[in-house]
């Protein structure tokens, strides 16, 4: 019966923040073109094939073609399909976005978890730890990291030289500047929590503190820890293409919507719609994330 | 207040030494090695010749060894030499350092003055068409890439119309204050354009909750004008912690333009970092890195600082 009742208000309150939702124009427009865009990154082997082409094909014959039916954004300065590299750059970035987001979501949410829960020296330790991270210039940092030699650390050859290596690289890398905000959002919600009743009836069963942790507290925070990852998730992009495009993210000729902008710099006095394309799918994506964030934080934020 | 700071003071020097010892250590992972770079340079150097020099600077010891004794040395005035620009870092930074105040400087004035109105203008026209705008630039603002909206710039201004200069400073290309406005133009509203949109987003939530408050109801029924109102009872409030994001930023503004900086060739500290980084300067890029940190982390006090004078009523501890 008491389930009934429960599940009933959990229906009603995911079927509120629905409609609150829905009543946002811009943020229903960045769910729709996400989906689309994500749609699109994955059929790129489809296009590609359908268009019977390689998209890393080098054809120096056809460099700067405009657009025609083969090639319907033109070819760059290698002669290389503008649209399909978009399609496959699309992939990487909307990839390396989401992952990393949750997995700096989820470092900042253990370790919140933890600091709140805890309380006492170990909070004050970490939380001093979080403010120190934020409070440098990550950016430069960043760079470096991305410029290491990773060799030199004692990573194999085999390892070092692959072609994956630049994607589980910027997505570490990232994703080790982005964790404090959900960290100090969880820290400071689990901090009350943990004085709350439903606390105390849990360990008042024998609940061990991790199960606490997890189990009681973890799903009441979950609102604010999506609207924070969803918010992160632009910025991670931002981050990604920065670092592409500064020639230490994704290494061609994997295509990222960064990296494309790289040589779109040098040919921007006689061929600006190469820098067009890839920076306008960036901005569109992130304003997506945005206003989706936005408007979940209407949505599931009782208070606002 | 005193005691605040203090405790906050010596986080941050700490907070610094850690720093200085994790940047020294990663520079040394980086590609490349001084000895093998002097070999690249000159040919006739032999293997015995390299040990000697990698014992000579004292490379063959222990990493904890040579950060001793560069912090000794560093701590003592001696910051070495640039190899890109073979010129005592200093020489080379503090002209870096004068730039990007400039440019970050008139870009920080630039956004106050449009996001602040914009923010307070949207705020008490919540729910409006204009807010709808404001808000809708905002988050625009946010999420543009500024090294794109750069390459766009240039695209715009400097090839499609031709009325600007794509990059570089006009100590090359000679010319008084204004045609060094017309090298800063593109740099200073690039930059401002990406910084607006979070001042306006912040100017707008403080001044929402402000509006809310029991004193504004209490103005407006004494007969005070929206505008005295707005202007002279809420903004003092809803500024406070405004300011104190902004002022978390005045670290940033030193190594955050670096994208905008390197794409209009603009000779500052973002620049100059990236450089030599990516030139194995290894001795500036340490040195660069460290007094960036530096800054962002003084950036970070003053905002403390700034909470607590603006708000007497805030208790720090």
């Amino acid at each position: 019966m008491s389930d009934a009742i429960a599940a009933m208000a959990l229906g009603s309150a995911r079927g509120r923040a629905w409609r609150r939702f829905r009543r946002h124009p811009l943020a229903i427009a960045g769910a729709a073109v996400l989906a689309l865009l994500t749609l699109a990154a994955l059929c790129a082997p489809l296009v590609e094939a359908g268009l019977g082409i390689d998209a890393n094909q080098v054809n120096l014959l056809a460099r700067f073609a405009p657009p025609s039916v083969e090639a319907w954004l033109g070819r760059d300065e290698l002669g290389r399909d503008v649209f399909v590299r978009l399609l496959y750059g699309g992939q990487v970035s909307l990839l390396v976005g989401v992952v990393t987001a949750l997995v700096a979501a989820s470092i900042g949410t253990c370790i919140g978890l933890f600091a709140g829960f805890r309380g006492g020296i170990a909070d004050a330790i970490l939380m001093r730890f979080t403010d120190s991270i934020i409070a440098l210039p990550l950016l430069p940092l960043l760079i470096v990291l991305a410029a290491l030699d990773l060799t030199k650390l004692g990573v194999p050859d085999a390892i070092a030289q692959s072609e994956q290596i630049s994607l589980y690289r910027i997505v570490i890398i990232v994703a080790l500047a982005g964790w404090t905000t959900s960290a100090r959002l969880v820290r400071g919600a689990a901090l009350t929590l943990r004085e709350r009743d439903f606390v105390a009836a849990a360990r008042a069963q024998g609940a061990s503190s991790a199960r606490i942790m997890f189990v009681h507290i973890l799903p009441n925070l979950m609102s604010p820890i999506v609207v924070a990852t969803t918010l992160s998730a632009g910025k991670i992009i931002l981050m990604e293409s920065v670092l592409s495009f500064l020639g230490l993210g994704i290494q061609p000729p994997t295509s990222s919507w960064g990296n494309m902008l790289t040589n779109a710099q040098q040919m921007i006095q006689s061929n600006p719609e190469l820098a067009l394309y890839p920076g306008a799918l960036i901005f569109l994506t992130v304003i997506a994330f945005n206003f989706i964030g936005d408007g979940l934080q209407d949505a599931l934020d009782p208070k606002a | 207040m005193s005691r605040f700071f203090l405790d906050r003071l010596l986080q941050s020097v700490l907070v610094l030494a850690a720093m200085s010892f994790l940047i020294y250590w990663l520079i040394g992972l980086m590609p490349g090695d001084p000895i093998d770079l002097m070999i690249s340079a000159d040919p006739r150097l032999t293997p015995d010749d390299a040990k000697r020099l990698r014992g000579l600077f004292g490379l063959d010891r222990s990493i904890t060894e040579r950060y001793i004794a560069w912090v000794t040395g560093a701590l003592g005035g001696d910051l070495g030499f640039s190899r890109l620009y073979a010129k005592p870092v200093l020489d080379v930074m503090i002209p870096a350092l004068g730039n990007t105040a400039l440019l970050m400087g008139s870009s920080f004035l630039l956004a106050l003055l449009i996001a602040l109105p914009a923010g307070i203008v949207a705020a008490v026209k919540q729910y409006s068409r204009v807010d709808y705008a404001i808000n809708f630039t905002a988050f625009a603002g946010i999420s543009l890439p500024s090294f794109w909206l750069a390459l766009l710039m240039i695209a715009i201004f400097s090839v499609w119309l031709g009325v600007l200069p794509a990059g570089g400073l006009p100590e090359i290309a000679g010319g008084g204050w204004w045609e060094g406005l017309r090298y800063l133009a593109l740099p200073i509203a690039t930059v401002t354009l990406v910084t607006i949109g979070d001042y306006i987003r912040y100017m707008r939530a403080e001044m929402i909750q402000t509006l809310r408050h029991d004193y504004i109801r209490t103005a407006y029924a004494k007969g005070a004008s929206p505008t005295r109102v707005v202007l002279v009872h809420a903004l003092r409030n809803a500024l406070i912690p405004v300011v104190t994001i902004m002022a978390l930023d005045f670290g940033f503004l030193f190594s955050g333009a670096l994208t905008v900086e390197i794409i209009f060739s603009y000779p500052g500290m973002g620049k100059l970092i990236f450089d030599a980084i990516m030139g194995n300067d290894f001795n500036l890029a340490l040195i660069a890195l460290l007094f960036a940190t530096a800054l962002t982390l003084i950036g970070n006090l003053l905002a403390d600082l700034a909470y607590g004078w603006l708000d007497p009523r805030i208790e720090l501890k």
